[in-house]
């Protein structure tokens, strides 16, 4: 980060700038003193998306809480009142809520699509382990705050989740006294209520700090590109501000329309209806459903017949992410010039959708009908089986042997032959 | 300014190393003991150890029907057995379980089964077969992932690693338990 070629125009700004060279820092960072590849495509959008949302979420966050009493008594009846009572409090309740989710949507096609062009690969491996603590940080927010409505799937969804960490239990006891550790009681309980509001409210600023490390990051070696190859002269790179400035502005309006069309006419299709009724320990709901986001790694715990083993393979689906740097050893970047590459990919996005959607399903619900049935629980095991396959087998071998397209020489030159055949 | 020490050798255990290394392990021991308070607050407090026991008069529990209570915020399940649902939890001692334990073992008096309502795979309040004998054990069934339990709650299927915790309990006269 930072640029010395900022030169302040005015005689106050110079002023300033000797004292603190923050413009110049954000000019080098964000404006016309960072240079980005000249090739991005949309795809490329997604990072400033995903900072929207985090200053929507922050912004209309802090304003929920101005109304909301973190307290058993009073959590259900103060986001009805948000609702009912307050001015716009609707707005902004479904803004957040339905922000929640439009936040994990930008950030999931963000990892995808580093997934995909190999913005993962040397010399972004620290880039790479920055986005996917943000992404764990936001896992973890998001949890705490579904839990804050007070609601039947806040409190069970926070009962089921908590007790994943009384699988730990290597003596005798040990797993119970870290569940009355984190739910300072001997269950899901007011002081649980208060803790998950407090970090609830502090991990989104602890997000900012990473995200300011992770920008920091992503300037050292600078952008990846669609064609996976390092930009080098001049002419591969242009600035970033009034380019893509104006192409993110402009990706952003359009996304903006698609999260309004939530939030004002389908506000609750993310929910579930049992939110709406106030949180009762003596009453578990038919089917306990995590939040869409959740669903693949819900299905991948519930396909293990051990519970500590359970925990560990869920975990473990995520922490994989970390070593992907290594276990792909191609050379070339893109998945543009490794055709086997790109279809592996494919399916494996395809795998982690059917999880998701097994994670919607009751464990003995048939879902393919030919005669005998296959349950869920069957299928879920298989999907489980390929996710972790495309990690530990898959990637690993394909991008070893795979022989590999011929990659262009330079940034600029691939655009202008684009150019020509055009 | 001179000090006592020796010319250093390599490898030689001088009164600087010594002062290093204790001033290392005090300030260590002070961090310690300052983090202790700000992990041990989230432990539960006083007033929720306080609640910790509940009576309950089974008086009014006929044969046959379970009655939940709340005790640390968990509901209690307190099922009155009736003679047949004990002689199949007795018949199935031997069968093969998870969990083994013994019908005799799982209730102070047999016909009052006393157990934690808490699924012990990920905490759910387990659905109550027993009133039809329904499902494969006729005891019961926790919707979240499907593990079930017999009549004496002994996990038989599912994820569940342990039966149904029974609590801590005693009898304070022929129909009335302390819980905790």
């Amino acid at each position: 980060m930072g640029s010395s070629t900022y030169v302040p125009k005015s005689k106050a700004g110079k002023w300033f700038e000797e004292r603190l060279p923050i413009m110049g820092l954000i000019h080098g960072t964000l404006g016309a003193g960072y240079n980005a590849p000249r090739n991005l495509n949309y795809w490329w959008n997604f990072g400033s998306l995903a900072g929207f949302m985090l200053v929507v979420q922050i912004l209309t966050g802090i304003i929920l809480v101005m109304h909301y009493t973190p307290h058993v008594d009073f959590a259900f009846r103060a986001v009805e009142h948000i609702m009912r009572d307050v001015n716009y409090g609707w707005l902004l309740r479904y803004t957040h809520s339905n922000g929640a989710s439009m936040f994990f949507v930008v950030v999931y096609i963000h990892i995808l699509r580093g997934m995909y062009f190999g913005s993962y690969k040397s010399p972004r491996e620290v880039l790479w382990f920055l986005g996917l603590v943000i992404y764990l940080l936001m896992m973890a927010t998001g949890f705490m705050g579904y839990v804050l409505p007070w609601g039947q799937m806040s409190f069970w969804g926070a009962t089921v989740i908590t007790n994943l960490f009384g699988a730990f239990n290597f003596y005798d006891g040990m797993g119970d006294s870290i569940l009355h550790l984190l739910w300072g009681g001997f269950s899901v309980d007011n002081p649980t209520l208060q803790r998950f509001f407090s970090l609830h409210y502090l991990l989104p600023f602890v997000i900012v700090g990473v995200v300011i490390l992770h920008i920091w990051a992503l300037h050292l070696p600078g952008s990846n590109n669609p064609l996976g190859i390092d930009a080098k002269g001049p002419g591969d790179k242009i600035p970033f501000h009034p380019y893509y400035t104006a192409k993110d502005a402009f990706g952003l309006s359009f996304f903006i329309v698609i999260f309004a069309l939530f939030i004002f006419y389908m506000p609750n299709i993310m929910g579930h209806p049992d939110n709406y009724i106030e949180a009762n320990p003596m009453v578990t709901p038919s089917h306990i459903v995590p939040e869409w986001y959740y669903l693949p790694f819900y299905t991948i715990l519930k396909a293990v017949p051990d519970k500590l083993f359970g925990v560990i393979a869920m975990f473990s689906s995520i922490l994989i992410f970390f070593v992907l740097p290594w276990l792909d050893g191609s050379k070339v970047r893109s998945a543009k010039f490794r055709p086997a590459t790109a279809f592996f990919f494919w399916l494996f996005i395809i795998n982690a959708i059917f999880l998701g959607y097994l994670g919607t399903k009751l464990p003995s619900a048939i879902i393919i009908n030919m005669g005998g049935g296959i349950d869920a629980l069957t299928l879920g095991r298989i999907a489980s089986v390929l996710y972790f396959a495309y990690f530990i087998v898959v990637v690993p071998l394909v991008s070893r042997m795979e022989s590999t397209k011929p990659v262009p020489t330079s940034i600029a030159q691939s655009v202008l032959d684009a150019r020509k055949e055009g | 300014m001179t000090t006592n020490d020796q010319i250093e050798h390599e490898e030689e255990v001088t009164r600087r190393n010594f002062l290093y290394v204790a001033t290392g392990v005090v300030g260590a021991v002070g961090v310690v003991s300052a983090a202790w308070p700000l992990v041990d607050q989230m432990n539960p407090s006083a007033d929720v150890l306080a609640l910790a026991s509940v009576e309950v008069d089974m008086s009014s529990i006929p044969e046959g029907q379970t009655v939940k209570v709340l005790w640390r915020g968990k509901p209690i399940f307190i099922r009155h057995r009736t003679a047949k649902e004990i002689a199949r939890g007795v018949s199935e001692d031997n069968d093969p379980m998870k969990d083994p334990a013994l019908d005799k073992d799982r209730a102070q008096k047999p016909e009052w089964l006393v157990m934690i309502g808490i699924c012990t795979h990920l905490g759910c309040v387990p659905l109550d077969n027993t009133e039809f004998q329904s499902g494969e054990y006729g005891g019961w069934y926790c919707p979240c992932h499907g593990s079930e339990y017999d009549i004496a709650g002994r996990i038989r299927k599912g994820p569940a690693p342990r039966n149904l915790e029974i609590p801590k309990y005693e009898y304070l006269n022929d129909t009335t338990v302390k819980i905790g």
